[in-house]
């Protein structure tokens, strides 16, 4: 791998414009990354998934050379209908598209960052690598007090243009105090066996509220990472949802660190998977200073001989007084196949907190199910039903009506 | 209320820390080849525990001390150690009582063992370990009318080979982790129970553990066998001198529980947990595993932890038979400088195994606690249950408290439920003790006593009551 990496790495930059200490750095990372590898199940946090097997298995070969010079066209058929949205476009990797249309052009910011810097504290080689490859990290800046009028739209697709391909994207965004931001990242794949990499870093000021839902619903055989690093100031909310149905494989990763008071952070999550999908929701909160909240519920549905893993970290610091920290995640599991693993971890220094959690996983309740058919429904109906109701749950958690809606229809969830 | 002031007054120190001073037959420092085959010579043993020995050393040699663990200590010098240690008196075994040496009599007589026939406690056979050897064994007529062999390991080798020879090591084996390796090859003394088919044990069996010498480490292992339909109750209690130095306690426990047999094994550990600066303490890292090897068989730990300067154990079951039953019950108090990893782990193998988990711990002063814990259902594990509770209480905001808990399901018709939380004594139930007029102390007392219930209730009776009064005396100071 290590001559494909520098080869595929050599005629990246030649295509790139870039500054001399620039082409420096991305060595740097790249020379980690030819050290460390990809993260195999040696590791604590990747002891359920182990990616370095799941790549060999399913890719092979990997390619990590991307030609970011020739344009693609962007097919608006994939557009959310019904919803007004702001845009952005990723086609394989590469951005396409930025639009605001909808709002104020003086309050957003669009800052093209060509100079590489790594804001993540996280040193993992998944990180390295993609400071390594990514041609351009975006910062995209929302101004002191505005909330945007409609919600943003990441589209993340590909198609069969790439196969066997490592896709790096980067994207930092800042949201000043009492601002807001919706931002809905859409996954449509049409593409095979490619690894795609994303950092998300959020900035959250004062005030500042961001929802993110994560929506990976169409059937694609691509392995997904994504990291989002969230910091927060006073008084500000996050709240993340993510849907992990769509790929083969998948890992989401959240670091939020509750920074300033009276901060909080809540993060839901549906697995929806099947046949042989193996997905990973890894979260950790740090509670580090006074009077921070945190919330998390995780649900899994799991049929066939899927895999879905949940490592939910929350850890408060010893200044950390009167946090208030809730975690809880379950599963029906539908086939003797499936398997569901869980690690809640809690991690604690402080006395004055009220923190739990809790972890369920089981087969569908027989009595219900006697219960519904005893009302008329037939074993399908009565399994759906259940099946809806138990993620309907988590849907109801998601605090933008139209983003609710969007995302129930998305999933056919019936009320 | 005075009365328990006295006695608080009185054990406010870690009052087993005196030490014995009694002339000592040593192997020589350090670890190899020759240190085995002295302990070997010295045990009088067959060839075949030498060889036994032998592998689990040569294992030894490539294996990595693990160092995942929460709380971290200084490296172990493993050549610096006495892997022997005995009383001279001891080197030819004495017949009976009258011929043991005064002064360990004395020891077991101020730890409130009293090895004499006409002082023994009731209804428990005790078998008391000195350092590396076994020193006596109460009741061994009586048990023996029933069938049941009660006696120390070193003594089973010799008379019950067949038995030994078919259980030692397959439940941990010899090539298991670092210190159950190191153990399997330099172990020196402990308890061999075997309850024959069909017998209800009619006391408590029970071992009492005593480092004495300096600059050892006490590598015991007990070995207890329940043949088919026999339950036995099996209790554990160890402490120490207090010195500055740290020392380790490598212990390996194996059950065996054959079909329709029950092993209740409950552990009150109070070795000497070090001063309050975090200075000397033992190193408790001791490895406990039950087989439920037959159908319909059942094996209960219970642990009450309050010594060690750093406790690092998993007492786990293994339910290979269907029908099988494990549960695990824990009280974990750490104070000043204390430090403790512990918990469980729940392998379900067989159909329709279950499994119970309740874990209190509490922690105060500048100590840390973690629970960990695996349950794994298998796929072939179908229509088993599991439920765990964890619970942890913190006092003061220099200590921690963490729950790592490893969930794998994999059998969709079984089912896993998991809680865990995390918080003080509340104000309010504080508020209500002491406006009914107890002191702030004595409010604490009785909270944790009620928080730790669950799990003193599963103590035999003798053992519930000084579990009790421990858990008061180890929070001593930790109050304001």
């Amino acid at each position: 791998m290590k001559e494909q990496l520098q080869k595929d790495f050599d005629n990246t930059i030649r295509n790139l414009t870039l500054s001399q200490k620039d082409i420096e750095i991305k060595k740097f990372y790249l020379d980690n990354f030819i050290n460390k590898g990809f993260p195999n199940r040696r590791e604590e946090d990747w002891k359920f998934y182990d990616l370095n097997q799941i790549i060999n298995r399913n890719i092979g070969e990997l390619s990590f050379y991307s030609d970011y010079a020739s344009t693609n066209k962007v097919d608006t058929s994939v557009f959310v209908d019904g919803l007004e949205h702001n845009k952005i476009v990723f086609i394989n990797g590469r951005i396409e598209k930025i639009d605001f249309d909808y709002e104020k052009k003086d309050q957003i910011e669009i800052i093209d960052q060509s100079e590489t810097i790594n804001k993540f504290n996280n040193n993992s080689s998944l990180s390295d690598l993609n400071s390594a490859f990514t041609n351009k990290s975006f910062r995209i800046v929302v101004k002191e007090g505005y909330q945007l009028k409609k919600p943003l739209i990441i589209y993340h697709t590909t198609n069969s243009k790439i196969w066997s391909k490592n896709i790096n994207l980067r994207l930092n965004f800042e949201l000043y105090e009492n601002s807001s931001l919706r931002l809905i990242d859409l996954f449509r794949d049409t593409s095979e066996k490619n690894f795609i990499n994303i950092f998300y870093n959020f900035d959250l000021k004062e005030n500042s509220v961001l929802k993110n839902y994560k929506v990976d619903k169409f059937e694609n055989k691509n392995i997904k990472y994504s990291f989002n690093n969230i910091e927060q100031d006073n008084n500000s909310i996050s709240e993340t949802f993510i849907l992990s149905s769509g790929s083969n494989f998948c890992k989401n990763e959240i670091n939020c660190n509750l920074n300033g008071e009276y901060s909080s952070a809540f993060v839901n999550g549906i697995f929806s998977i099947n046949n042989n999908k193996h997905h990973e929701i890894r979260t950790i909160i740090n509670h580090l200073t006074e009077n921070t909240k945190s919330y998390q519920l995780i649900k899994s549905v799991l049929e066939d001989s899927s895999r879905s893993v949940y490592q939910g970290k929350i850890f408060v610091d010893s200044k950390a007084q009167k946090t208030d920290g809730y975690q809880l995640s379950k599963a029906i599991l539908l086939n003797k196949d499936s398997e569901f693993n869980a690690k809640p971890e809690l991690e604690i220094y402080a006395d004055d907190v009220k923190c739990s959690h809790g972890s369920a996983s089981g087969s569908l309740n027989e009595d219900s199910i006697f219960y519904l058919r005893s009302r008329g429904l037939n074993y399908q109906q009565s399994r759906e039903l259940l099946i809806n109701g138990f993620l309907l749950d988590v849907v109801e958690k998601i605090t933008d009506p139209e983003v609710k809606n969007l995302i129930k229809n998305m999933i056919g969830i019936k009320e | 209320m005075d009365n328990r002031q006295k006695e608080i007054d009185n054990l406010k120190d870690y009052k087993y820390g005196f030490t014995t001073d009694i002339e000592n037959t040593r192997a020589p420092k350090g670890l190899n080849e020759d240190v085995i085959k002295f302990i070997s010579n010295i045990k009088k043993e067959p060839q075949w525990m030498l060889d036994f020995r032998l592998k689990a050393y040569e294992r030894f040699k490539q294996l990595k001390e693990p160092d995942w663990q929460k709380p971290k200590y200084p490296k172990i010098d493993y050549q610096d150690l006495y892997y022997y240690s005995a009383p001279k008196s001891m080197r030819d075994k004495p017949k009976n009582l009258e011929d043991l040496d005064p002064k360990l009599l004395e020891t077991y007589k101020k730890l409130g063992i009293p090895l004499q026939e006409q002082k023994r406690l009731n209804g428990i056979a005790v078998d008391a370990v000195f350092d590396s050897v076994s020193v006596a064994t109460t009741f061994r007529d009586e048990l023996t009318k029933q069938g049941i062999i009660f006696c120390p390991i070193s003594e089973a080798i010799q008379n019950h080979p067949d038995l030994v020879k078919k259980y030692l090591g397959s439940v941990i084996p010899v090539t298991d982790h670092f210190f159950a390796t190191l153990n399997s090859a330099v172990f020196t003394d402990g308890s061999f129970a075997y309850i024959p088919e069909g017998v209800r044990c009619p006391m408590e069996l029970s071992t009492y553990f005593r480092i004495n010498a300096s600059n050892t480490g006490q590598f015991e292992r007990t070995l207890i066998v329940a043949d088919k339909g026999s339950y036995v109750s099996y209790l554990e209690g160890c402490t120490a001198p207090m010195r500055d130095e740290n020392q380790l306690h490598a212990a390996n426990v194996e059950l065996v529980a054959l079909d329709d047999a029950e092993i209740k094994y409950s552990t009150v550990q109070n070795w000497y947990p070090g001063d309050k600066d975090g200075k000397g303490g033992i190193y408790n890292f001791v490895t406990k595993r039950g087989l439920c090897k037959g159908k319909n068989s059942k094996i209960s730990w219970t642990q009450v932890e309050t010594g060690s300067a750093i406790t690092w154990k998993y007492p786990s079951c293994i339910l290979k038979g269907d029908n099988s039953v494990g549960e695990f019950y824990s009280i974990a108090i750490t104070n000043n400088h204390q430090k403790a990893d512990t918990g469980t782990k729940m392998i379900h193998l067989g159909k329709n195994t279950k499994s119970k988990i309740i874990s209190k711990g509490i922690s105060a002063g500048h100590s840390d606690m973690t629970y960990r814990g695996l349950v794994d259902i298998s796929p072939k594990a179908t229509n088993s249950n599991n439920y765990t509770q964890c619970d942890s209480l913190l006092m003061g905001n220099k200590c921690g408290a963490h729950t790592v808990p490893y969930i794998k399901n994999k059998n969709s018709e079984s089912n896993i439920a998991h809680e865990a939380t995390t918080s003080k004594i509340s104000e309010e139930q504080l508020h209500y003790c002491q406006q009914r007029g107890l002191s702030a102390e004595e409010a604490v007392g009785l909270i944790v006593n009620g928080f730790c219930k669950e799990v003193l209730q599963q103590l035999p009776m003798e053992f519930a009551v000084e579990a009790q009064k421990l858990v008061g005396i180890s929070l001593e100071g930790s109050v304001g």
